[in-house]
């Protein structure tokens, strides 16, 4: 996402019209065959070359997710998903695995420049490492020998599980059960590849962490897996961006983030979330169906996750703290767009366990064209939970009259001392906003847009700052066509 | 500049103006006066291009232009520049970011090149100055919490910024202690000149005491009753509407 170049090349796009993310790379790719059983599950540990608890563990998650049965509670219509019609794994063709950026395919380094990521040493951006993930493997990772410096490990999960199996056998799965639902359970059998990220006690992370996701083959899905642990004391910010080409296709990314933070550690996950959200008509787009879940282990640990969603032709997923260590904070901050045939459940959870617990929602739904935009968030106190806090502000906004917003809040509060309070509100662009913008110069798009962001401020100010920036012009991107 | 005939408008099917005629020429600054009701707010949202407003007769040109045919944003491209009766809140929107999305989507229109953010600033900060407002003012979101005067003094920042070739003010004056009653005269004062025409709505005389209008309409029952001199409008208020437009 970040980084002043993609800035002029979506400015561009904005004059241009469309999804500019859309174009394909021409690669030769390895696929798995299509279907989903254990052999496939078996092929993709054999790729990886796993350990074998591993490859039980992901066959163990393949059993559960066969008795299981896809969930239909979300406020989103699709038709049935094929699960044997789809490739669960592919990557890039290459001898080895590529030691340096050097020998990655001169194809994939110009796929990334085209989306405004450079790889390479001279152009990487400034304070910001990078994980590439392309279809379903790490292609690269940048300024690794920096972070080593200071202790941290930011690799591909592949490369974690090769070089530091501890860790990643200790953590995976600790916060996302393997059973957890249906889309995790899948996930666990077929996961190819995500980011893995530890940073070491008292480690103040000098730079953000970001990944780049990048569904290109066709007919697979993405299944990645990120596993973030901030030691006692730490502190992280890691951001993900992803996209996707045009396709008439439906294509599902089914990925799991499990955060643990320990004693006074704090994690920042932000998400740009611009997958291809499909056409005007909804052919096309991918299903993003996501678990993502941070767990408060210390006490005075803060989990804080910032989602702008644009993209996607459906939207399901809804991160979430479990607030075990006392005086433990969970942050969401969200704002979810939808527009033409776009349809988005989105939310969180916030369980209170630890004493003093505090969190925060702030969620902020944009419904625009036929788009369906439903807030579903659960707060859950538990009766040890004394003197835990509670504030959820939902905001809805609607362009025009045939998209939809709802709020579905659930409170289950057993602690006496807890206090919950929750605010929603649901408003539309006034026409005398869009007049004066448009009588001081303004086109309804740009007009549109200034609204809306200042709709989203609150949510767009807990970016860092070079992604909130890109976030803006999404938004304007995002909404084009929706006026007029 | 400014050439208004039988310009005939409704609103939800009634109509509102029946039939105005006005011409304003280039560098010249006149007052329009009229009471509640009669059509004022009316006209200056018809000339700026509101929807909801249906024209059923007459033509308007602008600097030569047919104005009627123009978009909203192209009116204000033009140079038409409307001070709000009631300035709209954007919540959210940080007053100076609005303020600079405004002048460089003109500035595109004209040929001009845009200004950054320092750039802005620096004219910004200017403009305050010789208005004598705060920088508080461009700190905050647009119109948010804002009091009546202020809301008022922003829109004449705006009309500075812009620097339109027409502004319509449509009591601007309202809500205005005395200090800043001078102070937004002085701002219209400042912009006087050939190549600048002025529409003043107003109730009040102390206005015109200072912007002294080259001539005076009074609108009623959507048509211009009677037209004249600066001192038409100590006339009217001595007198009374009725009197005066009898
Ligand atoms: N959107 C609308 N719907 C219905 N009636 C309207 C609408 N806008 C204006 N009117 C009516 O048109 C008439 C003229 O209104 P307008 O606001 O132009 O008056 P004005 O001269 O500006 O009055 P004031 O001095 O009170 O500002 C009024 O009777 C008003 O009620
Ligand atoms: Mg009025």
């Amino acid at each position: 996402m970040p980084a002043v170049s993609e800035t002029i090349e979506t400015v561009q796009s904005v004059q241009e019209g469309g999804y500019k993310w859309g174009f394909e790379t021409d690669i030769e790719m390895e696929f798995a065959p299509k279907g989903l059983n254990e052999a496939i599950v078996r092929f993709i540990s054999r790729k990886k070359n796993e350990p074998e608890w591993l490859l039980e563990w992901r066959l163990k998650a393949f059993a559960l997710w066969r008795k299981m049965e896809e969930p239909r509670w979300a406020a989103v219509n699709f038709p049935p998903i094929d699960y044997q019609d789809a490739h669960y794994y592919a990557a890039p063709k290459q001898k080895a695995a590529p030691k340096s950026l050097d020998e990655v395919d001169p194809e994939l380094l110009r796929t990334y420049e085209k989306l405004g990521i450079p790889l390479r040493e001279q152009e990487r951006l400034q304070g910001i490492a990078v994980d590439a993930v392309f279809d379903s493997v790490s292609v690269a990772t940048t300024f690794k020998e920096r972070l080593e410096q200071e202790g941290i490990i930011f690799c591909s999960i592949s490369e974690a599980v090769q070089k530091h199996p501890e860790l990643v056998r200790e953590y995976l799965g600790s916060v996302v059960p393997q059973a957890d639902n249906f889309f995790a359970a899948l996930n666990s059998a077929v996961f190819t590849d995500g980011s893995f990220v530890y940073i070491p006690k008292g480690v103040r992370c000098p730079m953000e962490l970001s990944t780049y996701f990048r569904i290109n083959a066709r007919s697979t899905g993405q299944f990645e897996r990120t596993l973030i642990i901030a030691d006692a004391g730490s502190h992280v910010s890691y951001l993900e961006g992803c996209t996707a080409p045009m396709r008439d296709e439906n294509q599902l990314h089914a990925a799991v983030v499990e955060l643990v933070a320990l004693d006074d550690a704090t994690i920042k996950y932000s998400t740009v979330q611009n997958w291809y959200p499909g056409d005007a008509e909804g052919r096309g787009g991918i299903y993003n169906f996501v678990t993502k879940r941070g767990a408060c282990r210390g006490a005075r640990s803060k989990i804080s996750w910032t989602q702008v969603e644009t993209g996607s032709a459906i939207t399901w997923k809804y991160p979430s703290c479990i607030l075990q260590g006392d005086d433990s904070v969970g942050e969401f901050y969200s704002v979810a767009i939808t527009n033409n045939r776009q349809q988005a459940d989105t939310g969180t959870k916030m369980f209170h366990i630890g004493r003093n617990t505090r969190s925060t929602i702030v969620s902020k739904g944009i419904s625009a064209g036929r788009g369906q935009n439903t807030y579903r968030g659960l707060v859950k106190i538990s009766p040890k939970a004394h003197g835990a806090r509670n504030f959820t502000q939902c905001d809805s906004l609607l362009i025009g009259d045939q998209c939809g917003a709802h709020t579905v809040p659930y409170i289950e509060n057993r602690c006496l001392t807890a206090k919950v309070e929750h605010e929603a509100t649901t408003s539309r662009i006034a026409e005398d906003q869009l007049f004066y913008c448009r009588q001081r110069g303004l086109s309804e798009e740009e007009a549109v847009g200034l609204i809306v962001n200042g709709f989203c401020r609150e949510v767009l100010k807990e970016l860092p700052m070079e992604f909130a920036v890109e976030a803006q012009k999404l938004l304007a991107i995002s909404l084009e066509g929706s006026v007029g | 500049m400014l050439k208004i005939e039988g310009l005939t408008a409704e609103v939800e099917g009634r109509p509102i103006l029946k039939g105005i005629d006005l011409e304003v020429p280039a560098g010249e600054v006149h007052a329009v006066m009229g009471p509640n009701g009669s059509g004022k707010s009316t006209l200056s949202y018809v000339l700026a291009g509101r929807e909801g407003y249906e024209i059923t007769g007459g033509r308007v040109t602008f600097d030569g232009r047919d104005l009627l045919a123009m978009e909203p944003e192209e009116r204000a491209a033009a140079g038409l520049f409307l001070a709000f009766q009631y300035p709209v809140e954007l919540p959210g929107v940080g007053n100076a970011n609005f303020l600079r999305t405004a002048l460089n989507a003109v500035r595109r229109a004209r040929g001009e090149p845009e200004l950054d953010a320092m750039q802005f600033l620096k004219l910004a900060r200017a403009k305050l100055k010789a208005l004598h407002m705060s920088e508080e003012m461009i700190k905050r979101n647009v119109n948010v919490g804002f009091s009546g005067g202020e809301k008022k003094r922003n829109e004449v920042l705006q009309m500075a910024l812009l620097e339109p070739k027409l502004a319509i003010l449509d009591e601007t004056d309202s809500g205005l202690d005395i200090d800043a009653l001078k102070i937004v005269a002085d701002g219209v004062n400042a912009m006087r000149g050939p190549g600048f025409s002025a529409l003043v709505i107003t109730h009040y005389q102390r206005l015109l005491d200072h912007i002294v209008p080259d001539r005076v309409h009074v609108l009623m029952d959507g048509r211009i009753v009677k037209s004249g001199p600066a001192s038409l409008a100590l006339e009217l208020e001595a007198e009374g509407y009725a009197k005066v437009a009898a």
